[in-house]
């Protein structure tokens, strides 16, 4: 009786450590040092890119980034960690880039950045890598619990033709292969991600829009509140894990 | 000018085998891709690389459409005496770069 006691308890024990890994693990080992070396990341392309946009002025009347925030290094430090944030004032979550649109259009007046765009991606990816190295630490308010509960019933809702939710895939057969990828546990720890398919940066959402097309499903647009609520949940998913931005992946 | 990462030793031992490498941005474009209009976008790449040492040629390579964006490229070379080490890029509409380091060699 009492080995039996111990059995479960050995079993049991092994279940509760975590089990969760990053995409990077799931990569070959010539794509991790890729990610693991600045000078091998395509990725730091465009962090460095970010860093001239971050401290030029949109144009000689308005002030730039830094002008505001002074060294990014000290006050953009663990911000992507807790993004997406809910925000009072206007009743809805952003998400980082959402949030830097933002702040381009209310407080610096310059000209708008387009989701996807050059210069978004690069500051999006410069902002970010303030963060790497850091555990991923979602807020606790009520407004983004609502937000995160919507992404979860997204993130199990199956959808389009193949009729398949993301989590049949990243929960139910994380670690198996689907044709020559490895499904990972989608973890959004890398983003914006240099991927090796697109041969560019690219942001979670536009990560996110493949899949759901893989699934032959309609993908939300750029900036919805579907995507933002699925982030939500996804760094909830993965809080503690670090942050790895410019991330590579295959 | 395009973005490049370099990692070029600035120290070294006289003889020994020191690794370069060289990254540029640069979209590498094929020539074959049709855009969203259908139209053939016009070939845009990087076709040739060289490094010299000290004026002289030390390592050269052709590129060629299947090369992806953003090329990087590694290799060696022997530390044989102190002196710039630079590396040009050159591909079409006119595409020219080049950057310089100092290795010094004890
Ligand atoms: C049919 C299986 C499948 C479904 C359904 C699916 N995905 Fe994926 N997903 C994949 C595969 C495979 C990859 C990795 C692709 C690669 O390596 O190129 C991936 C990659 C990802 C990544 C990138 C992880 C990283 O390490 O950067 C995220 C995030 C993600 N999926 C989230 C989702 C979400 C959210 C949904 C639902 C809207 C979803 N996926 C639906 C198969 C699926």
């Amino acid at each position: 009786m009492k080995r039996i006691a111990l059995a479960l308890f050995a079993c049991c024990s092994i279940a509760s450590a975590d089990e969760r890994r990053s995409g990077l693990l799931d990569m070959r080992p010539e794509a991790q040092a890729m990610q693991r070396d600045d000078s091998m990341n395509p990725g730091m392309l465009w962090v460095l890119d970010g860093e001239a946009l971050w401290n030029r002025k949109p144009a000689p009347a308005m002030q730039s980034c830094a002008d505001c925030h002074g060294d990014a290094a000290a006050s953009m430090r663990g911000v992507a960690a807790r993004y997406p944030a809910f925000d009072q004032a206007s009743g809805a979550a952003f998400d980082l880039s959402g949030r830097i649109i933002q702040c381009r259009e209310a407080r610096q007046a310059g000209p708008p950045l387009a989701r996807e765009s050059h210069d978004l991606l690069a500051l999006s990816s410069f902002v970010a890598h303030q963060s790497r190295g850091l555990p991923i630490t979602p807020p606790e308010d009520t407004g983004i619990r609502a937000v995160r509960a919507l992404g979860q019933s997204i993130y199990m809702t199956r959808m389009g033709q193949l009729d398949l939710s993301c989590g049949q895939c990243h929960d139910d057969h994380a670690g198996r292969r689907l044709a020559g990828s490895s499904i990972p546990q989608a973890h959004p720890t890398g983003y914006p991600i240099y991927r090796l398919e697109w041969q560019a940066l690219g942001s979670l959402q536009r990560r996110l829009r493949g899949c759901m097309v893989g699934v032959r499903a309609e993908p939300f647009a750029y900036g919805s509140p579907e995507f933002i609520a699925i982030e939500a949940y996804l760094m909830e998913r993965a809080r503690g894990m670090e942050v790895e931005t410019p991330a590579i992946r295959p | 000018m395009a973005r490049v990462l370099l990692r070029v030793p600035t120290m070294t031992e006289k003889g020994s085998v020191i690794e370069i490498r060289a990254l540029i941005q640069h979209v590498m474009e094929t020539g074959y891709r049709p855009n969203a209009e259908g139209v053939l976008q016009a070939r845009d790449i990087i076709w040739r690389f060289t490094c010299r040492y000290d004026g002289e040629v030390v390592f050269n390579a052709a590129f060629s459409p299947a090369i992806a964006a953003n090329p990087f490229i590694a290799f060696t070379i022997i530390a044989t005496q102190s002196g710039p080490v630079s590396f040009t890029w050159e591909g079409d509409n006119g595409f020219t770069q080049t950057e310089t380091r100092h290795i010094t060699v004890t």
